[in-house]
């Protein structure tokens, strides 16, 4: 048990993967989670999980208004702390309209919502939510989600690549990024990315959705892998 | 009258928001694959979709009334610059 570290999982109007985190967190993990209001205080946390969901109801565009809320300025202040931030589908949205990733998250190609599973290939596994993942490493994942499709320009693009910060693609069975495993028209099958210190990332799949056995068509448990991997983080940066 | 005596006048401004070149439109696609060349519309050749917001707004003049917005727009991103363009303009 880790019952000494403290995760915030934030809710704003709208989240609706917020319960699921906190029982991961608690219940499969075995670390204390609590849920924060977006206009309360985000104090004494390890780390910070923003859920998946509909914030805002999507309004103008997934991501946007909540990424104004009040909370985002002190997940700012901690992301240059070091704290892991972890935004997990319409929590990755508000990441990148908050400025804290890069890029963008437009509809998807086909224009439908996707709810389905995935595989995932680790790129790197230095960062705050792969770290006791192999590089290479295959996870199975859910995703649901309608506004994906991961976009950035030239310049972006080649950035992401320069400092590793893409860190999980979308890949067929044989851990090869095709056409036809890439859900949604990402560019480059890209499905998460990190900051530059690689505390912060964000990612469209559902760890918290995959993390029990009983759970996965597959018998996986690889969302399980994620959190884990920011409990060694928190656990190496107090030591 | 000086200019900076002028009362309010109310302004109809609209923000119209669409995806770069760069980045596809795939509502646009279906529109005119689907619907409009499958009608016969075949000198059609190309549809972009885009989003479009029409404000109301109270200001001394219409430049003052454009100002505002774009302000508005760059300051609360009302699109994203990296995958959107954006025009103002006043309604009569």
């Amino acid at each position: 048990m880790n019952t000494e570290i403290k995760i915030g999982v934030i809710r704003f109007p709208g989240s609706n993967c917020d319960l699921d985190t906190v029982y991961v967190l608690r219940n499969v993990l075995g670390v204390s989670a609590d849920l924060v209001w977006h206009k309360d205080k985000l104090e004494g946390f390890d780390g910070i999980i923003l859920p998946g969901g509909f914030a805002y109801g999507d309004a103008l565009r997934a991501g946007i208004i909540a990424a104004y809320s009040p909370v985002i300025l002190e997940v700012k202040t901690l992301a240059r702390e070091g704290v892991p931030i972890a935004g997990i589908c319409n929590g990755f949205q508000v990441l990148i309209e908050a400025g804290l990733l890069p890029g963008a998250l437009l509809p998807n190609d086909g224009l439908k919502f996707i709810c389905k599973w995935i595989n995932l290939r680790i790129e790197h596994s230095d960062t705050a939510f792969t770290n006791i993942e192999k590089k290479g490493g295959l996870w199975k994942l859910p995703i649901a989600h309608g506004e994906g499709k991961y976009f950035a320009d030239k310049t972006i693009l080649k950035d992401l690549y320069e400092n590793n910060q893409i860190v999980f693609l979308y890949v067929n069975d044989e851990g090869e990024p095709t056409e036809d495993a890439n859900p949604n028209g990402s560019f480059d099958s890209i499905a998460g990315i990190c900051n530059l210190e690689r505390n912060v990332l964000g990612l469209m799949p559902h760890p918290e959705r995959g993390s029990e056995k009983t759970l996965s068509p597959f018998r996986t448990d690889h969302g399980n892998r994620f959190f884990q991997s920011m409990i060694e983080y928190i656990r190496k940066g107090v030591a | 009258m000086r200019v900076c005596d002028r009362l309010p006048q109310k302004y109809t401004v609209e923000i119209v928001i669409e995806n770069k070149p760069a980045a596809r439109d795939p509502e646009g696609e279906t529109v005119m694959r689907d619907l409009a060349h499958k009608s016969g519309y075949t000198n059609i050749k190309s549809i972009r979709t885009g989003k479009i917001l029409r404000l109301n707004l109270e200001a001394s003049s219409e430049i003052e009334a454009k100002d505002t917005v774009i302000r508005m727009v760059n300051e609360l991103r009302i699109y994203n610059p990296v995958a959107h363009v954006y025009r103002v303009e006043i309604k009569d």
